[in-house]
């Protein structure tokens, strides 16, 4: 079997764009997703029931519907009504972003509710009211246990951004894509991008792991 | 200072709380005993109002915290409260925890805070472990931390649920000693607890409560010595 590297160099600098933009993507829809997902879950804890039902339905329809589907909806629905026209990349951006906060509301509400009710009721003992008892007993305490759980989620967030390349976000896979397509070559550019893919997920794991470690040592 | 009043309680159609009574008077130590299930608990935790009111009143100083208008927060800054397993702040040093609520709540500073907090240590002698994490503490040493902690605030009640119940034997007495000293100095105190040693010493007045009434209440050397009531005697039969 021959390995035409050739090929991977000339398309160098297009993979390099793409992975700019698949790190930006990535970015954005964990900035996005978390400060998303963090305003859901609490929506979702909620007492009142009534309240606490379109979160609710937030997360079952974006956790039970494929994302594929969500960016075709999105991309091809919901962009062109506010913005005129469609545009890859806000469509990718605010899909995966939708996407993970649903996931991300879970994370927070298990974190919050895994704390004991005991650091509540005695945070509530002392005359602080409920939102600085979230604030300096449970969200700190909960956060670390969140770090797992999220890190996973972002990992997960990186890898289905290629999922962007169906609607011709240039992102990895858009570039990956169009190198088979040119060349028929199968293992040159897949291989290429799952490289790539494994150095991204790798970092962040390994930045996940450095802040995990400090948290604990404190 | 406290005034309880026809107060009950449900957990669904279980009903723990039957219609309670109480006044306790300023710098009284009022001890609740009782079986497990008695309701004694839910009784302390329904005076801050940790536990919803299903019916009646309770009075803190005049203040109906049943009443909807009521600032909860303000009367629980009053009203102190130590937990039988302990919930000290994991992610907080001893003194973090106990300068906590000042700080937030009371809105004091920083060096106030610290000074109180440190004299507060002393008197319950953990002065030596400001800067340690609750987790290498002792169970002993927790609950005392918790005690400062809950003084910090300066309340003018102190409730106990059981304090020394989660405790080692050998760990029993310092943390009693401390409460012991409260009561000395007169805080106006209700303490849920098995130690009858020490609801006969510190009590001015013991409760027993069973089945979600107050069977009796009397001074600790009549209730323990002569109990008027069955229920009562048959308790205190299984326990001394």
């Amino acid at each position: 079997m021959d390995f035409r590297f050739d090929i991977i160099v000339e398309y160098s600098p297009y993979l390099l764009k793409g992975t700019l933009l698949t790190i930006g993507l990535s970015l954005a829809g964990i900035a996005i997703g978390t400060i998303l997902g963090l305003f859901i879950g609490l929506g979702k804890m909620q007492r009142r029931k009534l309240l606490a039902w379109p979160f609710d339905w937030y997360i079952t329809f974006f956790r039970g519907t494929p994302l594929f589907v969500q960016i075709l909806l999105i991309h091809f629905g919901v962009v062109p009504v506010f913005l005129g026209q469609t545009n890859g990349i806000v469509a990718t951006i605010i899909a995966l972003s939708l996407n993970a906060a649903a996931y991300i509301a879970e994370i927070f509400r298990a974190g919050i509710q895994s704390i004991d009710r005991g650091q509540m009721e005695a945070a509530r003992s002392l005359g602080m009211s409920h939102v600085q008892s979230m604030r300096y007993v449970i969200l700190p305490q909960a956060s670390k246990r969140m770090i797992p759980p999220l890190g996973n989620e972002f990992i997960v967030l990186i890898k289905e951004s290629s999922l962007a390349a169906i609607v011709a976000t240039p992102e990895i896979m858009y570039w990956g894509r169009s190198m088979a397509g040119q060349y028929y070559r199968v293992w040159e550019p897949y291989l290429t991008a799952a490289v790539i893919y494994l150095i991204l997920t790798l970092s962040l794991s390994f930045l996940l792991n450095l802040l995990e470690r400090r948290l604990k040592t404190e | 200072m406290i005034k309880v009043a026809n107060l009950q309680k449900s957990f669904g159609s279980h009903k723990v709380l039957n219609g309670i009574d109480v006044i306790v008077q300023p710098q009284e130590v009022v001890v609740v005993i009782g079986p497990s299930g008695s309701g004694k608990s839910t009784f302390l935790r329904c005076i801050n109002l940790l536990e919803t009111i299903t019916d009646g009143h309770v009075l803190i100083e005049g203040m109906d915290i049943t009443d909807k208008g009521t600032d909860i927060n303000k009367v629980r800054e009053e009203v102190g409260m130590v937990f039988q397993h302990f919930n000290l702040f994991p992610h907080k040093t001893v003194i973090e925890n106990i300068m906590l609520a000042p700080l937030k709540v009371r809105g004091i500073d920083e060096n106030q805070a610290r000074a109180k907090a440190m004299e507060l240590l002393k008197k319950v002698g953990l002065e030596d472990k400001a800067e340690a994490y609750p987790a290498s503490l002792s169970g002993g040493q927790k609950q005392r931390v918790a005690i400062a902690r809950a003084l910090a605030m300066e309340p003018k009640i102190m409730l106990f649920d059981e304090p020394t119940s989660a405790l080692d034997p050998e760990m029993v007495g310092e943390v009693l000693e401390v409460i012991k000293q409260l009561a000395r100095e007169g805080m106006t105190m209700v303490v849920v607890t098995h130690e009858m040693g020490f609801a006969k010493e510190v009590g001015d007045r013991v409760i027993f409560m069973d089945s979600g009434l107050i069977i009796e209440e009397n001074q600790p050397k009549e209730l323990f010595e002569n109990p008027q009531h069955e229920r009562t005697q048959a308790f205190l039969s299984k326990i001394l």
